[in-house]
């Protein structure tokens, strides 16, 4: 008798643990030829509320995290993603049903995604800030800051690329997240959150959620400790509802197009801008 | 020991050509509003009629819009960027020219002492169009790709505590980055920018660039409802702007928000006091304390509290309250009836809920909307008085031990627009200016505005910059970002 697999259980990942929904809810996931693949976790509005306490909680110590400390971790999620590339290879294709090929195509533009906005950490004070030429004995300048916490709705497809375009730039602008995996693929972003665990990543900076999306989006949508929500993984009408609500705390709500750009890094920053005399 | 009193000494309304009533400024010209409607604006300072101004409804912003529309598409998107800069540069000059008329013409209007109006508000806008007029060949430059756009028809809405001044934060970047306009002044303050259309005109501005329609808050709705809008610029009250911020939710118009804000100005014990004590009078008595960004929630290093209120009491006795014409004058009228109303709501709940009034004797004019110059000693955190924003000459005074639970405190706002920080070491200001969750931090000064500094906040105190290359962007079109 061949040797039976020992599957995965895939879990949550909040504040740097792996917990079961505290809902005890599950739901099933089927692979491109309606094969069982897994069981992961439906994440509740606790789970939600418990994600954000977390994101909050690393908040200060993520952005207080020297530019060049926040790129080095981003690089080294690259350096573990590297080494676990045939794991999301296989994941995808079993998930997305596409060829060998197409799924290595993707977790090489993952890995190199995360190199990206790495080499972005200690950059983006002096491409995006200023010194600002005021008419009068004053020192002015302006630099990027974090907003807070930021909620992430994953693209499903590509799953895992979709993910990282999403989360990797919040990271670099010294954010912490909330990640909610896509519905219907996102095994691969629980495996990225194995890959994360051990980045030397702090606990809580990133938290991953898989579930119902139209469940959760209206609970995100009206967390007042959510202060940013990239909705790349929500329908048109979803993002109007979680804007709706959102407008209660001015959250700020943006949907990128599917490239790597500065932008998707200072959409969840703040610019703050310093005044102090010049004199004697 | 006898103290010499101030003669009064009075700017002359002569200079002010306000006429006796004003139609809606659409495409190049003053036409009466369709129904025919109009509304009165008063000086605040005694009540007397200034001028009757034309009220605009549905049917006039539409016009408005249409108007704008065919300009951004007929003539300014197709102007050069550098002929688009030159016509900034005339306006910023034709202000320059003709300031001393709209600095009596906004004092009248808002209350605001001459003093301000000549010194700060006039002289700021006239800048901020000649700081924006440079950018309009130069966007490429800007920070938002090698090929920027603008967005098309920007509605904006200003408020009444700087109406010039909120009108080129507004119109300038937006007409320099190539956008058209309509322009919705407040309800209680609409010549300047009446005087404004008229610049336009004189500047030869293409018919339809800049719009300017009077009205109120229904106004104001309309607008932000129009369909062929593609931007709301809006500064106000927070509330108005989450108002807004749903109405524009299921819509493809972005929107840059400048909302109200509660500042902590925090005074820590090294501060050279005496310099603290008069940025913290700046910071709140400036302007009536109608200001956003307004140091409104003092908080002083507990070991020197004592000597700081008293020193503040007394620099408090010297604030000259009265005709704002006169050019000696510290603090001029509240803006409105209404807005009297409610700095007089809040502030009794100060009284209620246990804080310490204190104002110097000022003997206030009989006419007029007037407060003294006041602060409230014993304030805690859940107070009313630390937490909303009064907008008035209303000072709100807290306590704390140690660095960091006066940030802590700083921070404990649902608004982050300003904040101010008083000491004498260098590492501790930068420290305390990284640890605010503010958009602008005076550091040993307080309320300084400039064309080249970003303005704008944190938090509830809104979305987006103005002024600077950061303001800027938020009047061209995102190369990343997708609106539905």
């Amino acid at each position: 008798m061949s040797r039976l697999d020992i599957n995965k259980t895939y879990k949550l990942f909040i504040a740097g643990a792996f917990p079961r929904s505290e809902s005890g809810r599950v739901y099933e996931i089927k692979g491109a030829y309606k094969k069982f693949i897994a069981n992961p976790a439906m994440a509740s509005r606790k789970d939600l509320r418990d994600a954000v306490v977390a994101a909050k909680a690393a908040q200060s110590g993520w952005a207080n995290a020297t530019a060049f400390n926040r790129g080095q971790i981003l690089y080294r999620i690259a350096e573990i993603m590297q080494g676990r590339s045939e794991q999301f290879v296989d994941e995808i294709c079993a998930l997305e049903g596409v060829s060998n090929k197409a799924a290595k195509t993707q977790v090489d533009e993952a890995i190199d995604t995360w190199v990206w906005y790495s080499g972005w950490c200690d950059k983006l004070s002096s491409v995006t800030g200023s010194l600002n030429p005021v008419s009068g004995p004053f020192y002015n300048f302006t630099t990027p800051e974090p907003l807070g916490v930021v909620a992430v709705f994953a693209e499903s497809k590509p799953s895992l690329l979709g993910a990282v375009r999403t989360l990797a730039p919040v990271l670099a602008g010294g954010n912490t997240a909330v990640l909610i995996a896509s519905e219907s693929y996102p095994l691969p972003v629980i495996t990225l959150s194995e890959a994360l665990a051990t980045s030397d990543l702090p606990a809580g900076v990133v938290n991953i959620l898989t579930g119902k999306t139209a469940e959760l989006a209206p609970w995100v949508g009206s967390h007042m400790e959510i202060d940013g929500v990239d909705v790349a993984g929500l329908s048109k009408k979803q993002e109007e509802e979680l804007k709706l609500v959102g407008a209660d705390n001015l959250k700020r709500v943006f949907r990128f197009t599917p490239s790597n750009h500065p932008e998707r890094i200072l959409g969840f920053m703040e610019q703050k801008t310093v005044w102090h005399p010049i004199g004697l | 020991m006898s103290s010499f009193e101030y003669a009064s000494a009075p700017e002359s309304k002569a200079i002010a050509n306000i006429a006796s009533s004003y139609g809606l400024f659409i495409g190049g010209k003053f036409v009466e509003p369709k129904k025919g409607k109009s509304f009165n604006t008063i000086n605040p300072a005694n009540e007397e009629l200034l001028s009757k101004v034309g009220y605009a409804d549905k049917l006039d912003i539409d016009l408005a819009v249409k108007s704008a529309r065919s300009a951004f598409t007929k003539v300014w998107s197709k102007l050069p960027a550098k002929e688009r800069g030159k016509y900034l540069y005339r306006i910023a000059r034709i202000l320059q020219e003709r300031a001393r008329e709209f600095a009596v013409v906004e004092t009248l209007d808002n209350g605001k002492p001459i003093r301000e109006s000549r010194d700060t508000d006039i002289p700021l806008a006239a800048a901020h169009f000649f700081y924006h007029a440079g950018w309009a060949d130069k966007l490429e430059y800007a920070g938002v790709g090698n090929k920027p756009k603008p967005l098309g028809v920007v509605g904006q809405i200003i408020p009444w505590n700087f109406p010039l001044l909120m009108l080129a934060w507004k119109i300038a970047p937006a007409l320099a980055a190539g956008n058209t306009v309509v322009l919705k002044p407040a309800e209680t303050t609409p010549l300047t920018a009446l005087l404004f259309a008229q610049v336009c005109q004189q500047a030869g501005l293409p018919e339809g660039v800049v719009n300017i329609v009077t009205g109120d808050g229904i106004t104001g709705a309309a607008l932000v409802n129009h369909p062929d809008i593609n931007k709301i610029a809006f500064t106000g009250s927070t509330e108005v702007g989450k108002a807004i911020a749903r109405s524009i939710s299921a819509t493809k118009k972005s929107a840059t928000l400048e909302l109200g804000g509660k500042a902590a100005n925090i005074v820590f014990d090294d501060a050279a006091i005496d310099e603290a004590v008069e940025g913290i009078v700046n910071g709140i008595f400036f302007n009536q304390g109608h200001v956003c960004c307004a140091g409104s929630r003092l908080l002083i290093q507990e070991n020197v509290s004592d000597e700081v209120i008293e020193k503040l009491k007394k620099r408090m006795s010297l604030i000259r309250v009265g005709d704002p014409m006169d050019k000696n004058t510290d603090l001029g009228a509240i803006n409105s009836k209404e807005q009297l109303k409610r700095i007089h709501e809040i502030s009794n709940t100060g009284d209620a809920e246990g804080a310490n009034r204190w104002s110097p004797e000022c003997k206030l004019p009989t006419k007029g909307y007037w407060y003294p110059p006041t602060i409230f000693t014993g304030v805690s955190q859940s107070h009313r008085i630390a937490r909303d924003e009064i907008f008035g000459p209303v000072l709100s005074v807290l306590t704390f031990r140690t660095p960091a639970e006066g940030i802590e405190k700083a921070n404990n706002s649902m608004y982050g627009l300003s904040a101010g920080i008083w000491s004498d070491k260098g590492a501790k200001i930068l420290w305390a200016a990284k640890q605010l969750k503010a958009g602008v931090i005076w550091a040993n000064t307080f309320n300084k505005f400039d064309p080249a500094s970003p303005f704008g906040g944190y938090k509830e105190s809104g979305w987006g910059r103005e002024g600077g290359r950061h303001g800027l962007a938020g009047y061209l079109a995102s190369d990343a970002k997708v609106s539905k």
